[in-house]
C-alpha cells in the first residue's frame, strides 16, 4: 500500500491486516511509555484545510507515538489564506522531504491529486463529501472488537447521507467485511442512485428493529435553509435515534461531533449500547496502524498475521 | 447578415489524385481526381484523368476528401482571456481539426455586447485567422440577463447570431423580448439550456456515479425543462432558436417534440457527449472530464446518437473550451468547466462511433458541417464550382492525442493520451491551404 486514498482501493485482507496491526498498537497504549521508535527520523505532515478535532488530533498523536517528527499545517493562518494553490503548498511542504502527508480537504479527489504531485505517502483524512477511509477503518475496528466479525450483520446508516463522506466510506468498508447495509433518511438527503452501491434504501425507521448496528450521521443545521428537510423538529420526529427506537440489543455508532437532541437523543449517547467513545479511542490505534503500514511496511504486501489474529509485536518502547 | 473573416492568403491550386471523395449532401461518393484551381473546386475527374499542368500533385490514393467541417460553437477567449486562447491559436486549432469555419461565443471578458466589440473582433480575425471566424453577440447586455443588447446594430456590423452561452437566459420575459426583436433583425438565438435552480452547485451528472463520488449532481431535467420552456416561447413568437450542447435523453425528446410541433429549432451535440459517459468521472480528472453540461449516462449517450441519426440533432459542435493548466490542476469541484475539442472531433468520432459501427461515415461528415446552415452560413460543398473547403483525412492513421502538443494554447483536451484512428492531414478553408500536418509530406510538382 503506497497511499491510503479511499476505502475502495482496499481488499478485505488488506483491511484486516491494518486492523490486526491496530490491535497490537492497542497493547502499546497500555504501557507506561506509550511510544515506539518505528518512525524515528521520519517526518509526517498533516495538512488540514477544514476544521477537525478528532481526525487531526489522532493523526498527530499517532505520528508522535511512532516517534515521527510532526509538522501540522492548518489552512487558516497559513499561506493558503494568501491564495497559494494546493499544488504549490504541497511543493513547498515536499521540500522538507516528508515520509507522509495527511490531507483533509473540502473537495473530492484532493488527496489523489496530491499523491500525483508528491513523493510522500498520502493519507486521505477526508476529501469533500467523497471518502474518509481512516474513519471507516476505525469504525470497522470498533465493531470487530465488539462483535468479532461483521459477516452477515445488519447495519443501518441513518441520516444525512448526501453530505457525508463517512457514509460513503463506511458503506464500502462494512460491505467489504460482509455486512448487509441499509441506508435511511429523508429522500432529499439520500443521493439518487445510491442503491447501486449495494445497499437498501429506506425513508422510514419502522424496520429499524432489524438492525444489529445503528450508525447515525450528523445533521448540519444549514441543511434546513436549503429545504432538504423542513425543520429540525420534523427531522427529529422522523429520524432521531432515541431510547424508544433503539432496542436493547442494538449497538449505536456516530462519527461525531453529535448534535444532541437532533440525530441522537441524550440518553442513547450515554447508554451502554453506545460505541461513540470507543470509536474515538480506536481512532488513535487505527491511525498508528495506517502510518505504520504506509511507512514501515511501505508498499509491500502486508506482513502475514499470526494465528491468534494478532500481528507480531512491534518493537520496544523508545 | 453574418460576417465571417479570415486572413487573406494565396488561393490554392492542387490536385488530390485518386482520393475517395465523400460529400453526402452533394451526392458525391467515389474515387476521383479532385482538382482545385485558384481556390475553387474545378473538377472531379476519374482517377488519373485530370490534367495537373504544373500545379501541386498529392497522391491521395489512400486518403479521403470530405467537405471541411463547420463548428458553430467554440470559445476563442478573446478579448480578456488570451492566456487560454486567442483568435490566431483557436483558428489554427480549428484548421488542424479539418474545420473551415467556426463561430465564437460571446462570454469573454468583457462579453461581446456592442457593435464596436464585434467590429474589433472581425478586424482581428481578418488579420489572424487561418479559417473563417464569425462572432456571436450576447442576447443581454454584459450577459447580465436583464436588458437586451442592440441586436439590430449588432447584426448590421455582422454578428453571426446571439447567445449568452455559459449562462442560461433565466428570465422567460427577456427571452420572449429577444425573440420578438429577432423579427426585426434576424440572427439565430443560440441557447445554453440549464435551470440554475436545479443545477445548483452541481459539477457532474446526477446519478449513481455522483452518489458514489459524493459530488453534487446536475440532473438531466435541469436541461430538458428549459428546452421545453424556450421551445414553447419560440413557437409562440415564431422565433428561430438553436439549442446548444444537448446532453440528456430528455432533451433530445424535447427538441424532437418541438420540431414535430413546427417550432423553428435546431440543435447540436458535442463529441465528448457522444463518446463518453459519467463513468469517466470516477477518475476525478477535471482536465478531461469536467464540463457543462456534464457527461451523462450511457442511455443519454445512445439517445444523442439516435438523435444524430434521425436528424433531430443536425450538427456536431465541439464547445471547444480552452483553460490554462492552473485552472484545471485543482480538485474536481474547483476546476473550470470545459474541454478543448477542435483538433480531435473528427478522429474521436471516427474512432468511437464510425469504426464500431454506431454511425455511418457519411452521417458523421454531414453532421460535422451541419452547424453552418442554422446560422445562415453556406454549407461547405465538394460540388464543382464551390469554394474549396476540404478536409483531407487518412482514416487508417493511428496517433496519440497530445504527444506532439496542440495547436490550441491550452491542453485540456478530453482526448489527451487517447489513441485515435483517423487523422486530418490537410485542410483547405475558403480556397486557401489552412493547415498541413507537419509529418505529411507531399509530392510537390517541380
Amino acid at each position: 500500500m503506497r497511499h491510503l486514498l479511499s476505502i475502495e482501493q482496499l481488499s478485505k485482507a488488506e483491511i484486516e491486516a491494518i486492523l490486526d496491526r491496530a490491535e497490537s498498537f492497542a497493547e502499546v497504549g497500555r504501557r507506561d511509555i506509550k511510544k515506539v521508535p518505528t518512525l524515528r527520523g521520519r517526518t509526517v505532515v498533516t495538512l488540514f484545510y477544514e476544521a477537525s478535532t478528532r481526525t487531526s488530533s489522532s493523526f498527530e498523536l499517532a505520528a508522535k507515538r511512532l516517534s515521527a517528527d510532526l509538522v501540522s499545517v492548518k489552512a487558516a493562518g497559513s499561506s493558503v489564506d494568501k491564495g497559494e494553490s494546493l499544488k504549490d503548498t504541497v511543493a513547498t511542504l515536499s521540500a522538507y522531504d516528508p515520509a507522509a502527508i495527511v490531507l483533509r480537504h473540502p473537495y473530492a479527489g484532493a488527496a489523489q491529486l496530491v499523491a500525483g504531485w508528491a513523493d510522500a505517502a498520502v493519507v486521505n483524512a477526508g476529501d469533500g463529501k467523497h471518502e474518509h477511509p481512516s474513519q471507516a477503518l476505525l469504525d470497522v475496528y470498533t465493531l470487530r472488537r465488539r462483535l468479532g466479525s461483521l459477516e452477515g450483520k445488519r447495519i443501518w446508516i441513518v441520516g444525512d447521507v448526501l453530505h457525508s463522506r463517512v457514509a460513503r466510506s463506511n458503506l464500502i468498508a462494512f460491505k467489504a467485511m460482509g455486512a448487509e447495509l441499509t441506508v435511511c433518511g429523508p429522500p432529499a438527503l439520500i443521493p439518487r442512485g445510491l442503491e447501486q452501491l449495494g445497499c437498501e434504501v429506506e425513508h422510514s425507521l419502522e424496520r429499524l428493529g432489524e438492525a444489529d448496528v445503528v450508525y447515525a450521521l450528523r445533521l448540519q443545521h444549514e441543511r434546513m435553509n436549503e429545504s432538504f428537510v423542513p425543520s429540525i423538529r420534523e427531522y427529529a420526529a422522523h429520524f432521531q435515534i432515541d431510547s424508544r427506537r433503539l432496542g436493547p440489543r442494538q449497538l449505536l455508532m456516530h462519527p461525531g461531533p453529535v448534535n444532541r437532541g437532533v440525530e441522537l437523543s441524550g440518553e442513547v449517547i450515554d447508554s451502554p449500547q453506545s460505541l461513540i467513545a470507543e470509536q474515538v479511542a480506536s481512532g488513535l490505534v487505527v491511525r498508528m496502524a495506517i502510518l505504520y503500514e504506509l511507512l514501515a511496511v511501505g508498499g509491500e504486501a502486508p506482513a502475514p498475521v499470526a494465528g491468534n489474529g494478532h500481528a507480531t509485536p512491534i518493537g520496544q518502547p523508545a | 447578415m453574418p460576417s465571417l473573416q479570415m486572413r487573406a492568403g494565396e488561393s490554392a491550386s492542387l490536385v488530390l489524385r485518386g482520393a475517395t471523395v465523400l460529400d453526402p449532401v452533394a451526392g458525391i461518393e467515389g474515387r476521383h481526381d479532385l482538382v482545385v484551381r485558384d481556390g475553387e473546386i474545378a473538377e472531379l475527374a476519374a482517377p488519373g484523368e485530370a490534367s495537373g499542368d504544373g500545379i501541386e500533385e498529392i497522391d491521395a490514393g489512400p486518403l479521403h476528401a470530405f467537405p471541411a467541417f463547420f463548428d458553430p460553437h467554440v470559445h476563442l477567449r478573446t478579448p480578456g482571456q488570451e492566456h487560454k486562447e486567442d483568435i490566431e491559436t483557436g483558428a489554427r486549432s480549428a484548421a488542424a481539426g479539418g474545420y473551415c469555419g467556426v463561430l465564437a461565443m460571446a462570454n469573454t471578458e468583457p462579453p461581446v455586447s456592442t457593435p464596436a466589440d464585434v467590429e474589433a473582433l472581425l478586424a482581428d480575425a481578418s488579420s489572424a485567422a487561418a479559417v473563417r471566424v464569425g462572432f456571436l453577440a450576447t442576447v443581454t447586455r454584459a450577459m447580465e440577463g436583464e436588458e437586451l443588447t442592440e441586436m439590430a446594430s449588432l447584426r448590421d456590423v455582422g454578428a453571426a447570431g446571439f447567445s449568452d452561452d455559459g449562462l442560461p437566459i433565466r428570465s422567460a420575459r427577456i427571452l420572449r423580448r429577444a425573440l420578438q426583436y429577432q423579427r426585426l433583425c434576424g440572427g439565430t438565438i443560440a441557447l445554453h439550456e440549464e435551470d440554475p435552480e436545479l443545477s445548483g452547485a452541481g459539477v457532474m451528472h446526477e446519478g449513481p456515479v455522483s452518489a458514489a463520488l459524493g459530488l453534487e449532481g446536475i440532473p438531466s431535467v435541469s436541461e430538458s425543462t428549459m428546452i421545453a420552456r424556450d421551445a414553447a416561447l419560440a413557437g409562440y413568437e415564431g422565433g428561430r432558436i438553436h439549442v446548444q450542447h444537448l446532453s440528456a435523453a430528455e432533451s433530445v425528446e424535447a427538441v424532437r417534440a418541438a420540431k414535430a410541433a413546427g417550432v423553428q429549432i435546431s440543435c447540436e451535440a458535442s463529441p465528448h457527449h457522444l463518446c463518453l459517459t459519467d463513468e469517466e468521472v470516477r477518475s476525478l480528472d477535471p482536465q478531461r472530464f469536467k464540463m457543462n453540461p456534464p457527461l451523462r449516462s450511457e442511455g443519454d449517450r445512445l439517445a444523442l446518437i439516435a438523435g444524430l441519426q434521425d436528424g433531430t440533432i443536425e450538427c456536431i459542435a465541439t464547445d471547444h473550451a480552452p483553460h490554462a493548466a492552473e485552472e484545471k490542476e485543482v480538485p474536481f469541484e474547483q476546476a473550470a468547466m470545459g474541454v478543448t475539442g477542435l483538433e480531435t472531433a473528427f478522429a474521436a468520432l471516427h474512432t468511437d462511433l464510425v469504426l464500431p459501427g454506431a454511425i455511418e461515415l457519411g452521417l458523421l461528415i454531414e453532421r460535422l458541417a451541419g452547424g453552418a446552415e442554422p446560422f445562415g452560413v453556406d454549407r461547405p460543398s465538394l460540388a464543382p464550382g464551390s469554394e474549396a473547403n476540404i478536409a483531407l483525412c487518412d482514416l487508417s492513421a493511428r496517433w496519440t492525442v497530445g504527444e506532439d502538443g496542440y495547436e490550441s494554447r491550452s491542453s485540456n483536451s478530453w482526448c489527451a493520451g487517447k489513441e485515435l484512428t483517423g487523422r486530418v492531414l490537410m485542410t483547405l478553408a475558403a480556397g486557401q491551404v489552412a493547415y498541413r500536418l507537419r509529418s505529411f509530406s507531399m509530392g510537390v510538382a517541380p
